[in-house]
Formats: structure tokens, sequence, C-alpha cells
């Protein structure tokens, strides 16, 4: 599924981030952002999803953005009914977070992407 | 075209669901491109309607897309396999799209604002891809437990309905039932058009499924609680009809008992006609009933049986007893017996598999017996309901219908109350204690639109099969069974010595005339015997006479030789005419 070559027309607001080769794949995170065309929170959630990689996963992610207007068919796969859904594919296990990613502090634990402090995270 | 709407009565329009007896009550189906909620308890049968929905609806050649929140595709297909239904080959076909939206809310995690846009691209994916005219969804109430943000999730679900209604396509909502409203989630604020409610009750251990149309805008729709099984998919039965407007029938059914037949004006029962036999136990109403059966099967027509108190090898083997071969008649597949304990289930739950048995094999004639076995099962008044709405759905499908009632003197009033009115020709067997022996009196009660006789038969069962005898009366009142034969003896003899008095007296009679004529004839004989005698004697005295003249006359004639001729020739006539005489 993820060698889908339709996925390669990314609308420009969506310009795909990938990551560059890591030795230790366990490092690497694979993002997948569904969107269903340019609509305000679709584009808003690519910008807050890229601003908090960039923060968090400098240089170790990739993010793969898929318009279900242009491929209703992969809506099925990863059990897609919101709209904007982020999925974590890598590193296991998926995760989902819906929604326009406004609330960053959701966004960083729900990806888990402070495993050092969690417990500090969830006392709060 | 939205100004149509206002300006003319436009009659809601509606597609049939394909679900027996559902579109009798809603009197043509579920409104055509609009949404239907199908509410009820756990185990109420939501899904089952749903997809059931769809499945009709491909055999109709409207292909359909089911969106399962609950259950993966292949469990669902697995589930209703049982039921007859063949997803993966509708899904091959291309007539059903099955879509499992799995939601897992350990899975995910909401920031921020979204839409339902996926589930919408889902959808119309699917209804586009099979060009699908109909939509289950079963069940939408699972999107208000996942996600949180409970204002998105109705106003999303406002607008799927929209969306829905705009694509043309017939929708099936399903939703769990609330505590004191119709829906956990309210979701009959959305769907407006048409409810439905499904329940079950238990009365008496029995439990019994129902369906309930809540509302149907803009359309007229049965009321009541419709009482529905699940077999072969739903199966509901419509109360009643709404009107009596069945088409009744003149022609006639012979009963199978030929002086039954010609008790009712010759010709039998109507066909389509409600016939009652009720009895005492064990004076012959099921023979009665068999025999109807057999006519019905030698006419070539398809006869069926529900038994209560009896297994159908048992019946078959009882009835051979009086020359009815039931057997064959099951072989060739004109008659079917089908038996159940009245205590299985409930009484709706036995109208509805009767309903359904009856849809299936499509008799001419039903047969139930007997019907009072049913008094464990329910009051009279359900049952009442229960025989008026199968006794008003035989007529409208024309079949002629009879059942038996087990009356006691006790009971007897009850069954008088209870189902009298709808019964068209009712036969009353009655046992008859006369004389140390027990014999079976029959006579119509009634029967409806022809002349019937208003006598009372001798019902004689025995080995060479079943006849109706005329009784006698007495001057101990009515006279059957050996009490009758002892009397009709009595009259023969009496008859016999009757005629042979009448005989001996004739010979009597005969004998004094003969004895008179031969009397005549003696003294006739002896009359003549005795003329001739006298004759003899006059004629003797004469010639006597005649000499003693002569001898005068030549005397005379010897004195005076003239003078005396004339005298002489006078006495010679009168001798020549008595010798003619004698």
């Amino acid at each position: 599924m993820t060698d889908d070559p339709s996925r390669a027309k990314t609308p420009r607001p969506f310009s795909r981030v990938s990551a560059p080769q890591l030795e230790d794949d366990t490092e690497r995170w694979n993002l997948r952002l569904y969107v269903a065309g340019e609509t305000p929170k679709c584009v808003q959630a690519f910008q807050h999803l890229k601003q908090i990689c960039e923060e968090h996963l400098q240089g170790r992610y990739s993010i793969e953005v898929i318009d279900l207007l242009k491929n209703p068919t992969l809506a099925q796969g990863d059990q897609i009914i919101a709209i904007p859904t982020l999925v974590r594919q890598l590193p296991p296990p998926v995760k989902k977070i819906i929604g326009d990613l406004t609330n960053t502090e959701r966004v960083v634990v729900g990806l888990n992407l402070v495993p050092i402090k969690p417990e500090t995270r969830r006392a709060k | 075209m939205a100004l149509a709407h206002l300006v003319g009565p436009v009659a809601v329009k509606k597609t049939p669901s394909g679900i027996a007896g559902f579109d009798q009550i809603t009197e043509g189906g579920l409104p055509l491109g609009r949404p239907t909620l199908v509410c009820g308890g756990p185990g109420s049968g939501k899904t089952i309607f749903a997809v059931e929905f769809l499945v009709r609806g491909a055999e109709l050649g409207e292909p359909g897309v089911f969106v399962s929140f609950e259950e993966s595709a292949e469990d669902l297909a697995s589930n209703v396999a049982a039921l007859g239904f063949d997803l993966a080959r509708l899904v091959e076909q291309k007539l059903l799209a099955v879509d499992y939206v799995h939601l897992d809310r350990a899975e995910i995690e909401e920031a921020g604002g979204y839409s339902l846009d996926g589930l919408f691209v889902r959808l119309e994916h699917a209804i586009d891809a099979i060009g699908a005219k109909r939509v289950a969804i079963d069940t939408l109430e699972v999107l208000f437990g996942t996600l949180k943000d409970d204002a998105v999730v109705r106003a999303e679900t406002q607008r799927l309905f929209r969306f829905l209604k705009e694509r043309g396509v017939t929708v099936v909502v399903t939703a769990e039932a609330g505590a004191d409203s119709l829906t956990r989630q309210g979701l009959e604020e959305y769907v407006s058009d048409c409810v439905v409610s499904l329940s079950q009750k238990v009365l008496d251990q029995s439990a019994t499924r129902y369906l309930r149309i809540v509302k149907y805008r803009g359309s007229n729709h049965g009321t009541n609680e419709y009482p529905f099984l699940i077999d072969c998919g739903f199966s509901v039965v419509p109360a009643s009809s709404l009107q009596l407007d069945y088409q009744v029938s003149i022609d006639r059914v012979s009963s199978g008992i030929p002086s039954l037949d010609a008790m009712l004006s010759g010709n039998g029962f109507y066909r389509t006609s409600t016939i009652l036999v009720s009895g005492s136990a064990g004076c012959g109403k099921s023979i009665l009933a068999a025999h109807l059966a057999n006519a019905t099967c030698a006419r070539g027509e398809r006869c069926m049986l529900f038994a209560f108190e009896e297994s159908p090898s048992q019946i078959v083997r009882n009835m051979r007893s009086v020359r009815l071969d039931l057997q064959s008649w099951q072989d060739k597949g004109l008659l079917q017996l089908r038996a159940t304990r009245p205590s299985l289930y409930g009484l709706e739950m036995h109208l509805v598999s009767m309903h359904k048995a009856i849809s299936e094999f499509k008799p001419n004639t039903v047969i139930l017996d007997p019907i009072s076995s049913f008094m464990s099962a329910g009051t009279p008044h359900q049952i009442k309901a229960m025989l008026v709405r199968l006794f008003d759905w035989l007529k409208t499908q024309q079949i002629t219908g009879l059942v038996t009632c087990l009356t006691t003197p006790q009971t007897r009033e009850e069954t008088d109350v209870g189902i009298s009115s709808l019964i068209d020709t009712w036969i009353e067997v009655r046992d008859l204690e006369v004389a140390g022996e027990r014999n079976r009196a029959l006579y119509l009660l009634k029967s409806r639109g022809m002349s019937h006789s208003n006598q009372v038969r001798e019902l004689v069962i025995s080995n060479a099969g079943v006849s109706l005898a005329d009784v006698f009366t007495g001057d101990d009142g009515v006279l059957v069974g050996s009490a009758k034969s002892t009397e009709l003896r009595r009259r023969a003899r009496e008859e016999q010595e009757r005629a042979a008095d009448a005989a001996r007296s004739e010979r009597l009679l005969e004998l004094k005339r003969e004895t008179l004529e031969s009397q005549i004839a003696t003294l006739r004989a002896e009359y003549a015997l005795h003329e001739e005698e006298v004759q003899r004697r006059l004629r003797g005295s004469r010639d006597i006479a005649e000499a003693a003249r002569a001898d005068r006359d030549s005397v005379a004639q010897l004195r005076t030789e003239s003078g005396s001729r004339a005298n002489s020739a006078g006495n010679l006539g009168t001798n020549h005419g008595d010798r003619g005489v004698t």
C-alpha cells in the first residue's frame, strides 16, 4: 500500500517531506496524513505537523500526505473516518491522531514524541 | 421543483424493503431516497433488518452498501449465512459492498478540529463503485462512543443524512434503544422520515419479537405492534388487514364426507371459508379434519395441517384406521403435516411461524388441530386476537381454513364468545350417552350463506370409514348407536308381524270364499238332482195322466166317435212345451 505510485501526486500545499537515509531503522518515523482536498483544516494540520516534527524529529521523519478525494480506496486500509487524520506508521504501534493538530501538546503525547519524561506529562 | 411539493399533494414515494410483511404494514415499504431509523435493544434484530434490506434490494436489482461499525465483513457474512444470505456472492456480483469501519478508542487521539469527511469519502466511493441505491449503517452510535467531540459528531451526523438524501439513496440506520428515549443518542432527531422500533417481550416465559412503526412522515401505516420471526430473514405478520375487503368465493369444496356435504346444501363448504369443528374429547374432530385434508389432496390441491397434540406419524397411523391414506398425499407433496407443542413458544410466534409456513407452501386448505390447546399459551382474548389475524389472513390468501376446538360443557361458552363471529361454518359434534353407550351426534350450528340441514346426524366411525346416519327419535328422545339398531330391529319385527297377520287373514278369507263356493256348488248339484227328480216325477205322473186320458179318450172315442177331435189337438200342444223345459 505504501508503494502506491499515485501518492506521488501530492497537492502543492502538502510538500512531501522525506527522511534522509538512516542507518538505524528503529529511529525512523513514518507519518501519514490523510486529508480530503485543500480545506483550511487540512492545510493547517500539515503545517502544524511539520512544525512539531521539525522540533522533535529533525532529520528522522517522513510525512506522506494522502488526499482521499483522489484515492478514496485508501481510507479503508487505515480505517480513516475523520479528516484530517495523522497516522504514525513507524515506529510501532500504529497511532492515530485526528484533528487539525492545533493542540500541540496532544500531538506530542499522542505520538509519544517525548518518551523520556512521560510521567511528568501524565501527571500534569 | 421545490414548489411542486408545496402546490399539490405529493404522496411519499416508497420502495419495497422486500422484508416479508413489512411492506404491507407500511403500505409499500420504506421512504424512497430517505433514511429510516431502526432502533431496538440488543439482540432485537436491527442488524438483520439492515442486512435483509440490502439483500432483498440486491434481489430487486438495487445494489447496496453496508457500513458496519460493529462487525467485520467476514463476521457479518458468517452471522447471516445461517439465514440463507450469501453476502460473499452478492459482493462478487457487485450488488453489495461491505465497508467495515473499525474504530478503536484507545488508538485515537484528538488534537484539534476535524470533520468526518473520511467517512463521507468512503461512503461516496462505495456508492459510486457499485451504483448503490440502498445504504445501511449499523450502528452510527459507535461514533458517539468513540469520538469525544460530541458537537462535531452531531453536526457531522446531520450532514451525513443530508448527504445521503442528496445522493437519493434509501437508507436504513440502526440505533440502540435508549432507556426512556427511542435511541440512546437521540438519532431520531436526525432521521425524521420513518422510525421503526424493534423489541422483544417475554410473556409466560416465552419471548416474542415485535416490530412497530413509530413514525412514518407523510404516509399511512399500521400502528400496532406486529410480531415477527427471524428465521430465513424477517417475517412480519400484519396484525390484521386494515379493511374487511377480501374477495369471497362462490366455489364450493367437498368436506370429504358425502353425507356431510349433503347437509351443506349438497356441495360442501365455500372455498376460503373458515370452518370450526368443536366437540368433546374423542368425538371425531380430527377425523373430520383429516377428511377435508384428504378431499383437498384428492382434488390435486395442497393442504397444510398444523397439529398441536399429535406427531405427524401418529396422525398418519390413526387416520389409516378410518381408511384415510394421508401418507400417499405426503409423498406426493400435496400434504404437509407440521406438529408443534403449543407451549414451545408464545402465541405470536405460533402465528408468525404458521404464517411463514403457509406463505412458503401456499396451500389451498389449512387445518389447525386443535386451537383449544392454545389455551395454555395465552388468555382467551389473546387467542382470539391471534385467530382473527390468522383467519383474516387466510381469507385474503383465498385459503380454506378448518380449525378444531375441544370443548367441555364449561368451555363451550368460551368458544362461543371467543371465535364464533369469525366462523363461517360451525360443526358441533357431541357425544350422546344412551343405553349404556357413547355415540356421536353431529349437527351444524351455523353455515353462512347457504341453506343447511337442521338435522342431528349420527357420526358413525368404523373401519369402513366415516358416514353420517339419520338418527331416530323414539319415545325416549334421540336414539343412536345400538339403541337405534335395537329400535330398528323392533320396528322391523313389528312390521313383519303385521305383514304376517295380513297374509293370514287374507288366506282365511280365501279359504272361506272357497268353502262358500264349494258349498254353493254342492247345493247347486243337490238342487239339480232334486229338480231332475221332481221333473222326472212330474213327467211320470203326466205320462200316467196322459195315458189315463188317452185311455179315457180312446174309451170315449170308442163310445162317441164324433165331436171330441178339437180337445185332443189342444192337449198335444201342451205336452210338447213341457218336454222342452226338462
